[in-house]
This record gives C-alpha cells, sequence and structure tokens, in this order.
C-alpha cells in the first residue's frame, strides 16, 4: 500500500463508503453520465463492514413523513429492478389500546401515500403468523407489500452496473486520510488516501456511522451519532425448516415492546429498539482488524436484551420457546441516529463540493441516491428533500451534546406513538429571548423550535376562556388536546377583538447588500425586487422545475441593502440558497443578523392605538402604509418597523437589537394594557390566525412538488427578470393545473363514539365512496395543515385537491385515526375565510 | 453425577489486538467478553455427562464482578450452580488462580460432597499458561489429564482420550478427577431463549479470592510486528492454473 | 544484560536443563527448536546444556543432540515413565534437576512439554512461564523473558523471579538452528526415584496415527474455510490434499457449521501446523486462524476478493472462484504424474 501512496490521480467525484447508498450514488451518478468516478472504502468488498452489512433489510413503506414515504417507494422500486426484493408482508401488531389508536392513525397515513394496508383481528393475525400468541395482540396492522431485500446484493450489482460503464474505479481497503482545500478553505481540492491522493472537486460522504468523522477533515460536520441496535438471531426453527428461501412469514413489529420479529432462513431474528440508549462517539468505533465480526457489529450487551426475552416469548412462546433453537447470532449493530430523525442530505454549508449522503436506512438508501446524485447534477431531485437537507442545522445542532441528547431521546421513540406537536425534553433551553423572563412570569407555555423557546400560549390567559366561551371550542378527543390547548383560540379572539403581541425571536435575518445585492435577489425571487427603499415584499422562490424552494419576506432598506426575514425552521437552508447564489466577484455580500435582531409582532384593531401611544413618529395609515417599512423611535428606542401581518390584522413587525427586545417589550406590553393588548402565542400566528386567512406555509403546503398557479398565488403579471424557476412558471402559467389549492371546512365532527374530533393536518381527502382523490399527476390529496378557526366557527383544512374534485361546495370526506368525517370544498384558491377583501390588513 | 467446571471470562479479539497505553493491558473498551473456547466445550460436556448420568452441573469462574455474565452464559446452556470468586479486577497468576479455587472447592466440597469430575479448559487463550487444571489437581490430590478431546464417564471411573501426534491416546482414570478438555470435544449448543430467562434469574455465590503476586512479573505487553509483502498474484480463474502447478513444482511438494 | 557472571563455584556448573522428546528415535522439531532456545540461554549465562530423555538414548539421537550442542543428556529410564505418564515424568525431571544442579529447566511447548511442565511447576511449587520464545539470565533468580498470549497475537515480557526458572519454549516463535560447532555429547543414565502413585495417571492405550498425514506434520496442508460453500465441497480439496501427499485443514466456521472434524482446524484452538505450503481457499484470514499458520513456510491463497486479509498474509494468491480452480489444479497434476511416471 505504501508503494501506491505517492501516486496522484484525478477524479470527478470521489465517494467514500461503499454501503448500500455509496453504491447506489455511483450508479446513479454514472447513469446521469458521470465519469471518473472513484468509489473508495476501508474496508473490503461486497462487505466493508459497515451497517449494511448487519442490516436486517425489510422494508415497511409507510412513514408519515412524505418525503421519507417516497424515498422507501423509489427504493422498493429499485431494488424489484434489481430483482433482490421478496415480498412477505408485514404486520404491526397492537397490545394497548393507545397503540390501536396509533394503528389507525398509520393506516390513515397509508391510505394518504396510497399504501395497501388492512386491519387484522388476533385471529386474522395468527392465521397469517401461526406462530404468534393471540392472548397479546388486540390488533394487527397488515401491510401486503412489506419485503425483504439483499441490499449487500443490491450494492454490488449497483456498483458493478457503474464499473461496467466505465464510469467508476473501485477501490477497496482504501482508508481516507485527509481531504485537501482550496486556499480560502471554501472548495474541496483532493482526497487523500491511502492508496494515493486524488484530485476532486465532488466528494459525497457516503459512511453511515463514520460521517462525521470524514466530514471532520474538511471542517464540516455531519450532526449524527452511531447508536446501538441489538439483534439476536435464533435457530434453527422446526417450523422453518421446510420453508424455501429467505422468508415465507410476515414480517411482525411488536410495536409496543418495540422489537420486531423477521424470518430469516431457518432463524428468527429478533430486533430491538427497547433497551437504553447505547451511544457510541464516531471515534470510538472499532477499526476492522479490532473487530470480531465488523466494526458495526460491536459486542452483544446481553444485560441490555435480557428484559425483552420475556416479550418475545410471551408473544412467540411455541417458536422462541423451544429449547432446541439457540442464539446463534446476536449483535450490538450500530446504526445511525440525527437530533431529528431525518437523514443528512446535500452539499455541506461549510465547505463547496463536500456532499453528504449519511443517515440512511436499508430502506431509503437507492431512493436517496437516486435523488442525491439529481441533485449534484444540478438538477431538482424528483423527490422534495428539503426536510434532510444538511443545511437545516443550526450551530448549536452540530454539537456533540445536542446530537447525542437528541439521538438518546428519540431511541426509544422509533416504534412509539409519537404526536406531531410532541416536544423534546433534552437541551432545553437552548436559545431564550430577550423577553423569555416576561413570558415566563406571563405564564408561557414553551415550545420549541430550531433550539429557541416559543411561548405556544400563555396559561395567563386563561381567563379570556370565560369570556369568549361561546366561540371556544374545547376538544373533548385525547390525541387532538395534546399539546394543545383552548387558550390559543381565545388568544386569538382576543387579537382580532383588541391586539396581540407576539415574540418572534425565532426568525431569521440577514442582509444581502452591496452592488450587486439587487441583481442577486432579482435572480432568486419571483417578486419584483426592484421597489422603492422602504417596500417590504412577500415573494415566493422557485427551484429550476418552478417548485417552492422558499417563501419570504425581504424589506429593502437602501439601494444596496436588503433585508430578509424568513422562518426559524427553515433560515439555514434558505441562507445556503442565497449564499449559493452570491456574485463570485464579491459584489453582494450576506451577513446572518439573526442574533442581532429579535422581532415582535403587534397585531390587531388597536395595533396602531398601542403603536402611536409609544412614538412621535406618524403611524397612520397615510404615513406609514401596509407594505412599507421603516425606522422609528419607539421610547428610547431606534426600531425597524414593518407593516405586514400574517395573522390578517393591522399591525406591524417590530425589529429590535436583541439587547434592547425586553424594553420595547415592556413600553409596548404597558402602552397596550389600556387598549386590551395581550401576549399571544405561536399557536394563533402559525396556525389560528393564518388558516383564516388562508396564508400558505412552507413545507405544508408549499413545497417543490406543487407550483404557484395549483397554490393559488399566481400574479397577474411576470417580472421581466429572469429568475430561478421563472421559464418553468411560465409554462405553469400556460398550462390549466391539475391540482388547486383549497379551503375545507368540516361538516360533522362526530366520530362513531359520538365524541367530536379534531384533525390535525396529513389525513388523506377521499371522495363520498372511500377512494383516495388523486391528481393527474398521481400526487394524492392530503391535508396539508389544520386548525381551529375561532373567529369563523370552522374548523379549518387545506388540500390540494384533483381540479375536478376543486369546486366549491363539493362534499368529500377525510379519514381521521381510521374513521371518516364530511367535509365541504369551501374556497378554492386562495381568499381567505375570514376578512375576504383583506381590510383589517389594510385599515 | 456432580460436576465443576472452572471457567475463565476473555476478550473476544479481532485480528489485531491494542494494548492500553502503559503497555500493562490490552484495550478492552471496545470488545466483548466470552467464555474462553475449550471452557464452553467443558461446560457442554458436563451439561451431557449430567443429562445422561444425573446430577448437577457447577461452574465458577475467578474474574471482575463482570465475569457474572460468563456464569449466566454457562446457565443458559445448562449449569445449575454458578460460584463467582470475586476479583478486583487485577490478574490472578495460575498458582492465586489455583489457590483460590482449590479453597473454594474445600468449602463447597464440605457442603455439598465431592466433585467427581472438575473441568477446565486446556489453556486459556488470553494468558495461555497452560497449569491451572494441573495445579488444582495437585493440591486436591486427583488424577489429572489433559488436552482432552474424548469422555466417557461412568458411576467411579472415565475413560479420556486425546490426540498424539496424529493418533490417540487412552488415559482410564477413577473419579473424582481433574481433566482439561479442548475443543472440539463437542460441539457447544446455542443458548435457547427458555434457557437464558433461567440464566437471568440464577443465584451466584460469591467468594473473595486473596490475591497474591506473581513471581512472573509482568513488565508490559506488546504486538508483534508482522510485515509481509502483498503476495504476488499468480493469475485470476483457472488461466492461473500452469503457474499454480509450476510453484508447486518449484516448492518441490509434487511426487 | 550480558555482563551476567554466574556466582557459583567452579566445581559446580551452572547448567540448562531441557527436555527432550523423540518420536521412534528421533528428536521431534519442537524439540529440536526448544534446544535451540535453551542453547542460546545456556550460552549468554555460560551454562552447560544439558538434555533429559526418557528412555535409552541410541547412537544416532546422540549424534543430533550434539549437533545442537548438548554437553551432555541423561537417558533418564523407569517402569513408571512408560507408557506416558506425565506425574512421573514431572517427578523423573524435578530429580534430575536436583542431581545435575541446574538452574533452568525447558521444555517445547508441545501438548506434552506444556503438560510436564505444569506437573513440574506444581510438585515444586515454582511458576511457570510457557511459550517462551526469548530469554536472558539476569541474575541467579531472575530471568527476562519474553512469551506468547493469544497464540502469538500478543507478546508479554516479563521478569521470572525464582531459582529454578522453569519455562516451555514457543513453537511459532523460535526456528531450529544448529550448533556454530557441534559438540559431542557426553550420555549418562539416569534412574528416578519413582513410586507407584507417579505412574498411577498413564497412557492405557495408544491408537496408532489414524490413516493419511496427521495435519501438525503434513508437508502440504490444503485449506479451506466458509467459502468453500457447503461440506460437500470439501471432496475437491480432499483429492487435491491426496495428489500432494498432504492433509486438509479447514477455519473454526467450517468445524462450527459442522462441515468437517474439528480435528481438522488449524486455528489457535485446533492444530497447529508448519507445512512447506499451505494452500488456502475460501478464507478470509481472521486471527484465529491465522495463529495456527504462522509456521508455514509458503502460503498461496486462492480467493474471489483481492482484497481479502489472507491475501496479505499470503506468498502467493490466484484471484478467483476455488470451485473451479481447486478441480483444475488436480486434474493439471494428474495429467503431470502420469506423464511423468
Amino acid at each position: 500500500m505504501t508503494s501506491m501512496s505517492d501516486t496522484t490521480s484525478r477524479a470527478r467525484a470521489v465517494i467514500v463508503g461503499a454501503g448500500i447508498v455509496g453504491n447506489s450514488l455511483a450508479c446513479h451518478l454514472a447513469r446521469l453520465g458521470w465519469r471518473d468516478l472513484i468509489l473508495a472504502d476501508k474496508g473490503p468488498m461486497p462487505n466493508p463492514g459497515g451497517s449494511t452489512g448487519h442490516a436486517s433489510n425489510f422494508i415497511f413503506p409507510v412513514d408519515y413523513s412524505k418525503m421519507m414515504t417516497q424515498l422507501t417507494d423509489d427504493s422498493t422500486r429499485q431494488y424489484k429492478e434489481l430483482g433482490v426484493f421478496t415480498e412477505s408482508g408485514g404486520i404491526e401488531i397492537a397490545r394497548t389500546d393507545n397503540r390501536r389508536q396509533e394503528l389507525r392513525r398509520r393506516a390513515s397515513a397509508a391510505t394518504a401515500w396510497g399504501v395497501p394496508h388492512r386491519l387484522l383481528s388476533p385471529e386474522e393475525v395468527q392465521e397469517l403468523v401461526p406462530y404468534v400468541d393471540t392472548e397479546f395482540i388486540m390488533e394487527g396492522l397488515y401491510f401486503p407489500t412489506v419485503g425483504v431485500v439483499d441490499s449487500l446484493r443490491a450494492g454490488t450489482l449497483m456498483r458493478e452496473e457503474a464499473q461496467a460503464s466505465g464510469a467508476l474505479e473501485v477501490r477497496a481497503n482504501t482508508e481516507i486520510l485527509g481531504i485537501d482545500l482550496s486556499e480560502d478553505l471554501k472548495s474541496v481540492r483532493a482526497v487523500r488516501t491511502s492508496s494515493g491522493t486524488i484530485e476532486t472537486e465532488v466528494v459525497a460522504i457516503c459512511c453511515g456511522v463514520w460521517s462525521p468523522r470524514i466530514a471532520q477533515m474538511a471542517g464540516a460536520s455531519i450532526p449524527l451519532t452511531p447508536i446501538v441496535h441489538q439483534m439476536i438471531s435464533v435457530g434453527p426453527i422446526e417450523l422453518f425448516a421446510d420453508t424455501l428461501g429467505e422468508i415465507s412469514y410476515p414480517i411482525i413489529r411488536d410495536m409496543d415492546t418495540n422489537m420486531y420479529e423477521r424470518q430469516h432462513g431457518g432463524d428468527m431474528e429478533v430486533g430491538s429498539y427497547a433497551h437504553r440508549p447505547i451511544i457510541v462517539r464516531p471515534d470510538e468505533i472499532p477499526s476492522i482488524e479490532q473487530s470480531v465480526l465488523s466494526p458495526t457489529e460491536m459486542p452483544f450487551t446481553q444485560e441490555d436484551f435480557d428484559p425483552q426475552l420475556e416479550e418475545a416469548l410471551e408473544l412467540m412462546p411455541s417458536l422462541l420457546g423451544n429449547e432446541k433453537a439457540g442464539v446463534r447470532y446476536a449483535i450490538n449493530g450500530l446504526i445511525s441516529m440525527t437530533p431529528d430523525g431525518h437523514p443528512v442530505l446535500g452539499e455541506t454549508p461549510e465547505v463547496k463540493g463536500l456532499w453528504s449522503v449519511a443517515a440512511s436506512w436499508i430502506k431509503e438508501g437507492p431512493g436517496i441516491a437516486r435523488a442525491v446524485a439529481q441533485w449534484m447534477n444540478g438538477d431538482v431531485p424528483d423527490i422534495d428533500l428539503h426536510e434532510a437537507d444538511i443545511a437545516r442545522f443550526y450551530p448549536h445542532q452540530r454539537t456533540r451534546d445536542h446530537v447525542t441528547a437528541r439521538a438518546r431521546e428519540s431511541f426509544n421513540k422509533m416504534y412509539g406513538i409519537v404526536h406531531p406537536m410532541e416536544q423534546w425534553e433534552s437541551q432545553r433551553p437552548t436559545r431564550r429571548s430577550p423577553v423569555f423572563e416576561q413570558e415566563w412570569g406571563l405564564g408561557a407555555v414553551f415550545f420549541e423550535t430550531v433550539g429557541w423557546e416559543r411561548p405556544y400560549w400563555y396559561d395567563g390567559n386563561d381567563e379570556l376562556l370565560e369570556k369568549y366561551s361561546d366561540q371556544v371550542v374545547v376538544r373533548n378527543g385525547e390525541w387532538e388536546s395534546r399539546w394543545w390547548s383552548p387558550i390559543i383560540s381565545a388568544e386569538h379572539l382576543a387579537m382580532r377583538e383588541h391586539c396581540g403581541l407576539v415574540d418572534l425571536s425565532a426568525f431569521v435575518v440577514f442582509d444581502i447588500t452591496g452592488p450587486g445585492a439587487l441583481d442577486v435577489l432579482q435572480a432568486l425571487c419571483v417578486a419584483q425586487m426592484n421597489v422603492a427603499v422602504g417596500r417590504v415584499i412577500y415573494t415566493s422562490l422557485l427551484d429550476e422545475r418552478g417548485g417552492f424552494k422558499s417563501d419570504l419576506t425581504i424589506m429593502r432598506l437602501g439601494t444596496q441593502w436588503f433585508r430578509v426575514v424568513t422562518g426559524g425552521s427553515t433560515g439555514m437552508t434558505e441562507k445556503k440558497w442565497f449564499a449559493d447564489h452570491l456574485p463570485e466577484d464579491g459584489s453582494a455580500q450576506l451577513s446572518d443578523l439573526t442574533s442581532a435582531w429579535t422581532t415582535f409582532g403587534l397585531w390587531g384593531p388597536r395595533a396602531r392605538d398601542v403603536l402611536q401611544a409609544c412614538t412621535d413618529d406618524d403611524v397612520t395609515n397615510e404615513g406609514f402604509a401596509f407594505g412599507t417599512c421603516r425606522t422609528i423611535e419607539l421610547g428610547g428606542v431606534r426600531v425597524l418597523a414593518s407593516r405586514i401581518s400574517y395573522v390578517g390584522e393591522l399591525g406591524w413587525e417590530i425589529y429590535v437589537p436583541i439587547e434592547e427586545g425586553a424594553i420595547v417589550w415592556d413600553t409596548l406590553f404597558q402602552a397596550g394594557q389600556e387598549h386590551g393588548l395581550i401576549p399571544v402565542g405561536i399557536g394563533v400566528y402559525a396556525t389560528t390566525g393564518r388558516l383564516e386567512k388562508g396564508y400558505r406555509a412552507f413545507g405544508n403546503e408549499l413545497t417543490a412538488d406543487y407550483n404557484l398557479v395549483e397554490a393559488g398565488m399566481a400574479r397577474p403579471t411576470v417580472k421581466k427578470a429572469n429568475f430561478v424557476g421563472r421559464e418553468a412558471y411560465l409554462a405553469q402559467r400556460e398550462q390549466d393545473p391539475v391540482a388547486r389549492l383549497c379551503t375545507l371546512t368540516v361538516d360533522d365532527h362526530r366520530s362513531s363514539s359520538g365524541t367530536l374530533r379534531y384533525m390535525l393536518g396529513g389525513e388523506p381527502v377521499l371522495s363520498l365512496d372511500g377512494e383516495l382523490l388523486v391528481d393527474e399527476k398521481g400526487r394524492p390529496s392530503y391535508v396539508t395543515s389544520a386548525g381551529s378557526g375561532p373567529s369563523v366557527g370552522q374548523h379549518i383544512l387545506l388540500a390540494y385537491l384533483p381540479v375536478a374534485n376543486a369546486q366549491q361546495g363539493t362534499k368529500l370526506q377525510v379519514e381521521y385515526l381510521g374513521e371518516r368525517y364530511p367535509v365541504t370544498v369551501a374556497i378554492v384558491g386562495s381568499t381567505p375565510l375570514f376578512d375576504p377583501e383583506n381590510e383589517r390588513v389594510r385599515s | 453425577m456432580n460436576v465443576l467446571v472452572c471457567i475463565k471470562r476473555v476478550a473476544m479479539v479481532g485480528a489485531r489486538i491494542v494494548v492500553t497505553p502503559d503497555g500493562q493491558e490490552i484495550d478492552t473498551k471496545q470488545l466483548g467478553f466470552t467464555v474462553s473456547p475449550h471452557e464452553e466445550c467443558a461446560v457442554e460436556e458436563a451439561v451431557r455427562i449430567v443429562e445422561r448420568l444425573g446430577g448437577t452441573v457447577s461452574v465458577l469462574t475467578l474474574g471482575p464482578s463482570e465475569a457474572s455474565e460468563q456464569l449466566r452464559d454457562a446457565a443458559a446452556i445448562g449449569a445449575t450452580h454458578l460460584v463467582h470468586l470475586k476479583t478486583d479486577g487485577r490478574e490472578f497468576d495460575p498458582i492465586a488462580t489455583a489457590q483460590a479455587i482449590v479453597e473454594v472447592v474445600h468449602q463447597l466440597e464440605a457442603v455439598s460432597g465431592t466433585y467427581d469430575l472438575i473441568l477446565f479448559g486446556n489453556e486459556a487463550p488470553d494468558t495461555g499458561d497452560y497449569q491451572v487444571g494441573i495445579r488444582v489437581a495437585h493440591s486436591l490430590d486427583r488424577p489429572c489429564v489433559t488436552g482432552v478431546k474424548n469422555l466417557e464417564v461412568a458411576e467411579t471411573s472415565a475413560r479420556a482420550r486425546r490426540e498424539f501426534r496424529g493418533g490417540d491416546e487412552l488415559f482410564e482414570l477413577d473419579l473424582p478427577c481433574v481433566l482439561t478438555v479442548k475443543e472440539g470435544i463437542n460441539l457447544p449448543r446455542y443458548p435457547s431463549l427458555p434457557g437464558r430467562m433461567r440464566a437471568k434469574k440464577a443465584v451466584i455465590e460469591e467468594f473473595e479470592p486473596v490475591w497474591q503476586a506473581s513471581l512472573v512479573v509482568k513488565e508490559g505487553l506488546r504486538v508483534p510486528n508482522v510485515t509481509r509483502e502483498r503476495a504476488e498474484i499468480l493469475g485470476t480463474g483457472v488461466d492461473a492454473v500452469p503457474a499454480l502447478l509450476a510453484l508447486l513444482e518449484q516448492i518441490g511438494v509434487l511426487s | 544484560m550480558s555482563s551476567y557472571e554466574p556466582s557459583r563455584n567452579e566445581t559446580q556448573h551452572p547448567s540448562v536443563l531441557c527436555l527432550v522428546e523423540t518420536d521412534d528415535g528421533t528428536v521431534i522439531e519442537a524439540s529440536l527448536r526448544a534446544l535451540s532456545f535453551a542453547r542460546s540461554l545456556a550460552q549468554s549465562s555460560q551454562a552447560r546444556l544439558i538434555a533429559a530423555l526418557v528412555g535409552e538414548i541410541p547412537e544416532i539421537t546422540a549424534s543430533s543432540l550434539g549437533s545442537f550442542g548438548v554437553d551432555e543428556a541423561y537417558a533418564v529410564t523407569s517402569t513408571q515413565l512408560s507408557p506416558y505418564a506425565p506425574v512421573a515424568w514431572a517427578q523423573a525431571l524435578r530429580q534430575l534437576l536436583v542431581t545435575c544442579g541446574a538452574t533452568t529447566l525447558l521444555a517445547a511447548g508441545s501438548d506434552r512439554g506444556n503438560e510436564v511442565m505444569a506437573h513440574v511447576g506444581a510438585l515444586t511449587s515454582e511458576p511457570m512461564a510457557a511459550n517462551c520464545f526469548g530469554a536472558t539470565r539476569i541474575d541467579d533468580e531472575t530471568v527476562r523473558l519474553s512469551r506468547q498470549r493469544w497464540a502469538g497475537s500478543l507478546i508479554e515480557d516479563s521478569l521470572l523471579r525464582s531459582t529454578t526458572a522453569l519455562m516451555t519454549v514457543a513453537f511459532d516463535g523460535v526456528s531450529s538452528q544448529r550448533a556454530e560447532h557441534a559438540t559431542t555429547t557426553k550420555i549418562s543414565a539416569f534412574a528416578p526415584n519413582l513410586d507407584e502413585s507417579d505412574g498411577r495417571t498413564h497412557v492405557a492405550r495408544w491408537t496408532g496415527r489414524s490413516a493419511g498425514i496427521s495435519l501438525a506434520d503434513a508437508r502440504v496442508v490444503v485449506g479451506g474455510g466458509r467459502g468453500v460453500g457447503s461440506a460437500d465441497g470439501f471432496a475437491a480439496l480432499d483429492e487435491l490434499a491426496e495428489l500432494l501427499g498432504g492433509a486438509v485443514g479447514v477455519s473454526r466456521a467450517v468445524t462450527s457449521l459442522g462441515w468437517r472434524p474439528h480435528n481438522q482446524q488449524v486455528g489457535q484452538t485446533g492444530t497447529r501446523i508448519a507445512p512447506d505450503l499451505y494452500l488456502v481457499s475460501g478464507i478470509s484470514g481472521a486471527t484465529q486462524h491465522l495463529a495456527g499458520c504462522q509456521s508455514a513456510k509458503r502460503v498461496v491463497a486462492i480467493n474471489t476478493d483481492p482484497d481479502a486479509p489472507i491475501i496479505s498474509r499470503a506468498d502467493y494468491a490466484v484471484i478467483g472462484d476455488l470451485n473451479q480452480i481447486i478441480p483444475a489444479l488436480a486434474a493439471a497434476i494428474r495429467e503431470r504424474n502420469s506423464l511423468t511416471s
């Protein structure tokens, strides 16, 4: 090996890691016409010792995330094409009432994504899987399309395809020693390996649990941690002796015990996510030479698995309880865990040309690889990957403490019943607004967003419940009353009657400045950005295909000075999008001011009275028009006021230097007392206020697979200046949309048991005869956002509907927790239910 | 038939052993532990003997508190009594180990009678001392045969066979006796899940052995330097057969 | 360390005593290695090298002892010693040790060597260091030694503190080397004082070598691992081994799977082999296995994966499917044999 280390070669891209992801990525890049690829792994082929080698290799097709479901679906299709997929079926088992409800929720998700499924009685479960004891089963959810794959073989086939096409050189037993960067340390120049240096501008890290270690060589971070998943293999199982092939019985997921049981030839594999979270540092993973089995098959710790034995035996007493069947293989298998459970994909924000393709399961590997290959190729991936974008992480989310704490917390939720609003317990609080103390004093109930503690509602506002009792809906269904309070509705009504003060500290704020600033913005934004100084513009950002990349507001503060404001959860990806489009000549710069400015929203009919009480500046409608911004003096502080609203009320976003945030809050709060001002939580801002106004949210309604026309956001004209996605947008405008975003209201909330139930979002939309609505592009209709509309007295749902169904007054159904509820299309397009003429915001 | 099996907790090492920075121990941070392979067979042999003749299988280990895991491993495949000579982690040399075992055997036998058979592994893979069983046999004044790969046990006697230069040596012994066995005497069973459950609940009798300094004073451990050139590739597939044949000719192994 | 001066008086030379095992009158290789080791230890401490053999010492054996620099050899005879009885052998050695005033007693790290020396250790209550491959005497009570742990994957450096140093010699760590100057070995008889109890445990019956060549002694070993694919797959290896006058050796995985008996297992817990040629196929090369073939003179590996660990431990390699190559090689050998005969 040393004799080769002097040699230098060149590659278009170096793919590090020959697990399922790296092999697939090599194949897909080759299919896209890339040549001179090198795939390097420190281990031998075909099993270099990563997590692919010990994966249990089964695929359940449903996830609550559309992205994950699509990635799994695409992967399954690829595995089938490679001939390595065996359909076995799979059953999720409920042992408890709560789990039974959860199975129904999963069934609804399956309906939404068009995945075949069926609820089974215990006896029906036993018919399919004769060795289960029905005593411990309440219900089963059967997915007939579940299957197992040979992921090692799939990887080999894909690698060999790329080799055969002449695009790929494979270097086994080649360790990465370092990554060399350009002089400005901003882009990749070469990879140093034990078999020589490879000059390249592109490195894809597909190293699973080792990924952080490799990224670190380039000064970048990939926030994931190796964590142990225990698995044992028990055999020989007499019943399996005569079965053909790898698997003949459906895989069982015993959800309440966090375990699965899966036939593997003559053995039964039992895997567990029930044991204590066992975190391993990436630099503690043993070398290949030190390992007994492989580096990611760490020594089994019996005491961690012991408590699971009993539950496994309960469910399959005759089969696993046979004294002649022994534990033939047992490992602490390493898998990757990220702080939010999603993969970590895309070019690292730190280093150009350094790509992360990490934290993938077998079930997503080929799909992820195909999508990332498209992305690397400069195309828009077929599957919207924004939830998995590596750029999403804030600095604190990249710390070892954060990654391990969140991994530890989410490990036992792998099979858990996780509410969509469920809050993290660890690493809190991390980011505190300057008025955290005031909010605490007002009884704020804090929810976390990207580290920020945001009041979701204020328990101190509970007296409003009585005042608005005739309009506030109380939820009796346990599921939808979790992580929710009727106070949200009361705050909403009070704000609409008087006014409310909302803490928006989680906003991401960055300035684009310089002679080239306008060009940068024009090239990215759909809206005309060449506007007067002092204008505030809400705009969408598109990808090349005309799908949504972002939506945000931009203030023009000077001829060469724009301030971009966007939401916390997507801010970091958007920042990278802007940074990637800055001119190379340096004529425009981006500066992140998130930690310099805090923001308060002051909204409601009395907002002007409150603001005027605090300032001598002219804040009349004539003096301070809607859609403008300017600096005013508020008490002894100069603040930037921007007259826009996300809740459909008169008012301002007020930007304050963070150290002066508390005094400004106090000033407004005191002045507001005589005008009925109350503190208002994010529950109103993000849900009730927004939905009554039909405002679309990025990630919910605004995703890469829908467009401005379908979302009802197309403006009469398109600006002349070119921008990303313009061509596609023009084409979209020429065609009749196949789906349109509609506002739906629920006609009857009564469930079969008589309880009034309220949807939370994600529910499939069905025709009256129970068929899932699917548009001409094959996109299923599901509820993108759902929430109360206290002022309109309706539970509001947004959903894209096929044009045939997108007619006002159309009667449809939605499925929620296994039951169907009648709904009516109230509005087609963007007209709001509340204040349809938008008189309030302009008053 | 009462059988006592003495086992040792040893690390499971891969292709390369790593020594701690002070050079005194092997680095076991990322390693698992197991019953040494010969002894795993010894436990299996004992269980089979008792399955056939009735009686008890006691398993004894001398080691740190974690060595209870190996006792439970033995229980999972059928050991009925577990005995732990709990150390503070210091290495006991063969003399100290044998003395500690003998003392406990005296105590145990005083209560429940003489062990007809005391089984050891032929040698521990980690230290490779080849002598604890023999030292115990001398102290107890019982006959001893090492390296046993075939064992027939009757009520009062045993016939033990072992390999010697491609042949087969037979020893006939009266019970009680001490035997050290080698892997290959049987193919040990895997623990069943019910076995694991029993092991979990098994009671472990604990003793505190007395450590004594060894007369083989360890100065340090090191990993041998193995530098070997990469193999010369003779060819690929059956095309390489002529080259292979020529090589065999050259080495002189063809008649 | 080389400055060690023996403190004993002129009349009693310090000496190193080494148990020598023979097979049909021939000193076994392991004992030759032990003698080589013993000689260098003796030379470093200006001691005499004395050999102990059980039974008479024929002329031919004496001359081979001489070529290994043995100054004096004792033919140890007693009815208790044969058939082999480990305690009797140990008692005899212990008595001889006293008689010849040796400060060091060595034996090969063979099954018997380790067994007898462990008994000597137990009888004398002295420590015994097994599988040493380096030793230097420091003073009358101290030998600095290096010994194998983990079948040679790890080395322990130690000080052996005992007036009588008991050691066995690692087979894989030492080579057999004749003395620069052959000596004329003085042969003496030694009749130990043994009683019946010393011979109580003895070989009751010895069944001769089973048919075929024993794995440990084979000049050629044809090795097969999990990659052979099935129990039936070994037929081709058997055939090749027969053609080469060798034996088949297998990995631990193969015996665990029950494809082949354990006595064919090469490795730390199986048989240590030392052939001229180890032709190994379908084995990736785990430590447990490599520990058993360290003494093979040449390793030729057949493997589908050019990057398997075994390839880097081999001298020659063929990349490809053993199930094709092995039969083809056997056919080629048969053809060659038919031409030459």
